[in-house]
């Protein structure tokens, strides 16, 4: 036991049990009780008060108590909650005014209710809920592109309610900035690739070949995937988050008073020019990915410029081009239109716009895959 | 109710007997919790009307529906003899300042109010630009008109919403908190800004505020609305229902008295500690 004579010791308190029977015990707590001490506290009140059995009462004796830290008092408060919600009376008792204050303000006079015990939710209510909320996010994303959809209509009807200014800015922000990453990324794409088949094809005499596989997967595949996956990243975020600390800020609901829709003044200029950018950047991307392949052949199989090229010629049809270049629209649709959409659900300050930044980036990939395998489905199945 | 074509712009502010806000049993809240039940009460043309209440009642919630922003539960808001919809449809016929000020962090002074004024407009570019600057030197921002909202003061962004508020020459502003967050001298500044604006221009003020030297300075007059009993307590002038009242909530938060001894006996009060139970 501590005891605050003692020259060894720091502690400035000293709890003991004063006395135990007939149901009733009394602790007495003598000296400074600070938040310093809090552990040690802890430790002697609950050696005292644990075990002690259902309608047993204990008084915790404050007359000798010089001074008690709010560090402190909330312990002793918690304990004595605690044991009241197990069915042991507890309090304070004998308190000098001073200490008694605290006491109040730390509600220790204060009589403790019934602990509501909540029920730990089932495997079965979590899936349900789970999925309920999964359904929920797909109810409010179709929600959205209806709006979108009924918002385009209306801006059809009058041309001049479109926010057309905020477009080119935009399409500048999300395509000609993004052009250095793009092409960086899908060089390496298309040099990796064809640095990885080039053994294959060598082990063949196919080396020729290397001209057709680099060409149709990065026109048809992965010059728009690569593409998209780089946007998303960069504009899809950048979207989510911007209309996410508008909407914490209040600005959404100030622009829909001033007649702005978010759909017409802030969605639709940002899918337009990403709609616009996506294919121009697929384009870019297929060059790089094509010159990429270039150098594997050149300086690997032995290829020359010319044959590669003309090799490409035959390889890839207009056709493959396009349906690249229509997949690259459509990847800019759902970048802007989910992005938008997880930004404006934003609620809850700071935190909430990181957690629907990084939901956004998240739907967007899986849904970049999802319509990706559509499409490669749907161009197989139009061109059979 | 059958909807009639609204004018956009309805000025100079018409003088009609008919109230110019008509709320009717409206009731509001999230999900399923009510905040007020019911809630009647009118707004007349040319006054600066207050709505009240402690912090949680419902106040903000009620000026989202009053603006828009939300569908009701029940009951019907009716502006200028048009029951309120949805506000992305349609021009609202209001300018609203938002507590934050809301003022869009990428753009100018100048740029938001022009955007205001300009969109879906044939107004030329010369011509807005002259009403933006007259619109900034009615609220006193003449020479902010190149800054950015991180540059203005807390006053000074209240002033640029109001500006911006005002830039479609709406006959009713609402504002939410106006003095949240200005020291007393720039809140009673504003005080005397809004006070202008409705005495010059004839402006109808729709203000939600719990601050009581702004609400006695320029409130003529006001609703009380009430958390715990989900209802409007009080409606009248605030300098007479300060003294006239005789319901304890009304009282208590027109004199900054507290409630907690006479409602809340196991709340703990300060003032007058209990005396410490002896040991039995």
């Amino acid at each position: 036991m501590a005891d605050p004579s003692s020259s060894g010791d720091k502690r400035s308190f000293r709890i003991e049990l004063a006395s135990s029977q007939d149901n009733k015990t009394t602790l007495r707590l003598y000296g400074r009780l600070l938040l310093r001490d809090g552990t040690e506290i802890w430790r002697q009140v609950r050696e005292h008060t644990d075990g002690l059995p259902k309608g047993h009462s204990v008084y915790i004796d404050m007359h000798a108590v010089e001074l008690v830290d709010g560090g402190a008092m909330a312990l002793l408060v918690h304990t004595r909650t605690d044991l009241s919600q197990r069915g042991v009376a507890c309090e304070f008792v004998e308190a000098a005014p001073h200490v008694q204050d605290i006491i109040h303000l730390y509600r220790g006079d204060v009589r403790v209710g019934r602990k509501k015990r909540r029920r730990p939710q089932g495997t079965l209510d979590q899936l349900g809920v789970a999925t309920r909320d999964i359904l929920l996010e797909f109810k409010l994303a179709f929600a959205f592109l209806g709006q979108g959809i009924v918002s385009l209509g209306s801006i059809f009807r009058d041309p001049r309610s479109a926010n057309w200014r905020e477009v080119f800015p935009t399409a500048e922000r999300a395509g000609a900035d993004a052009v250095p990453i793009v092409m960086l990324i899908n060089f390496l794409v298309g040099l990796v690739m064809a640095f990885q088949s080039a053994p294959q094809l060598q082990r063949f005499g196919a080396n020729i070949f290397i001209a057709d596989l680099i060409g149709i997967s990065m026109t048809r595949e992965l010059g728009p995937l690569m593409t998209a996956i780089v946007v998303c990243g960069r504009s899809g975020a950048a979207f989510a988050a911007e209309l996410g600390s508008m909407k914490v800020n209040e600005e959404i609901d100030a622009l829909r008073t001033m007649g702005f829709g978010p759909m017409r003044y802030l969605v639709l200029p940002r899918t337009l020019a990403l709609m616009l950018t996506m294919p121009m950047l697929t384009l870019l991307a297929n060059v790089l990915g094509i010159l990429g392949g270039l150098c594997v052949g050149v300086f690997s199989l032995d290829l020359t410029v010319v044959a590669y090229f003309i090799q490409l010629q035959k390889a890839v049809k207009l056709w493959d081009l396009y349906s690249g270049l229509i997949k690259a629209a459509a990847f800019g649709l759902a970048i802007a239109m989910i992005a938008c959409q997880q930004g404006l659900a934003t609620s809850g300050g700071a935190e909430g716009v990181g957690r629907r930044t990084t939901a956004a980036v998240v739907s967007i990939l899986f849904t970049l895959i999802v319509i990706d395998a559509i499409f490669t489905v749907f161009f197989r199945v139009i061109r059979a | 109710m059958s909807q009639k074509p609204r004018p956009r712009f309805s000025w100079p502010p018409r003088s009609s007997p008919e109230p110019l806000i008509k709320v009717r049993n409206l009731t509001i809240g999230w999900d399923d919790v009510v905040l007020q039940r019911d809630a009647t009460f009118d707004v007349h043309r040319g006054e600066i009307f207050a709505i009240l209440g402690g912090s949680g009642c419902g106040k903000s919630t009620m000026l989202r529906y009053l603006i828009g922003l939300e569908t009701p539960k029940s009951g019907t808001i009716e502006i200028d003899g048009v029951t309120a919809h949805h506000v992305e449809t349609d021009k609202p016929p209001f300018g609203v300042m938002f507590q934050s000020g809301a003022l869009l962090g990428s753009m100018t002074v100048d740029e938001k109010v022009a955007r205001a004024r300009a969109h879906g407009t044939d107004v030329p570019e010369d011509a807005i630009s002259a009403i933006v600057r007259a619109k900034l030197r009615l609220v006193g921002l003449q020479g902010t008109e190149d800054k950015m909202p991180a540059e203005l003061s807390g006053g000074m962004k209240k002033r640029a919403a109001i500006a911006r508020a005002m830039a479609l020459e709406p006959e009713l502003i609402f504002l939410d908190e106006p003095s949240a967050g200005l020291d007393p001298v720039t809140a009673a500044e504003l005080d005397d800004l809004l006070l202008a604006l409705n005495e010059g221009l004839g402006l109808t003020l729709v203000i939600v505020t719990h601050d009581l030297d702004s609400i006695f300075n320029i409130a003529k007059r006001c609703i009380v609305l009430d958390k715990a009993s989900q209802s409007i307590i009080a409606r009248g002038d605030p300098r007479e229902l300060r003294v006239s009242d005789a319901d304890p909530r009304v009282h208590s938060f027109f004199n900054r008295s507290s409630m907690v001894d006479a409602t809340h006996h196991d709340r703990p009060s300060m003032s007058v500690p209990p005396p410490a139970p002896r040991t039995p």
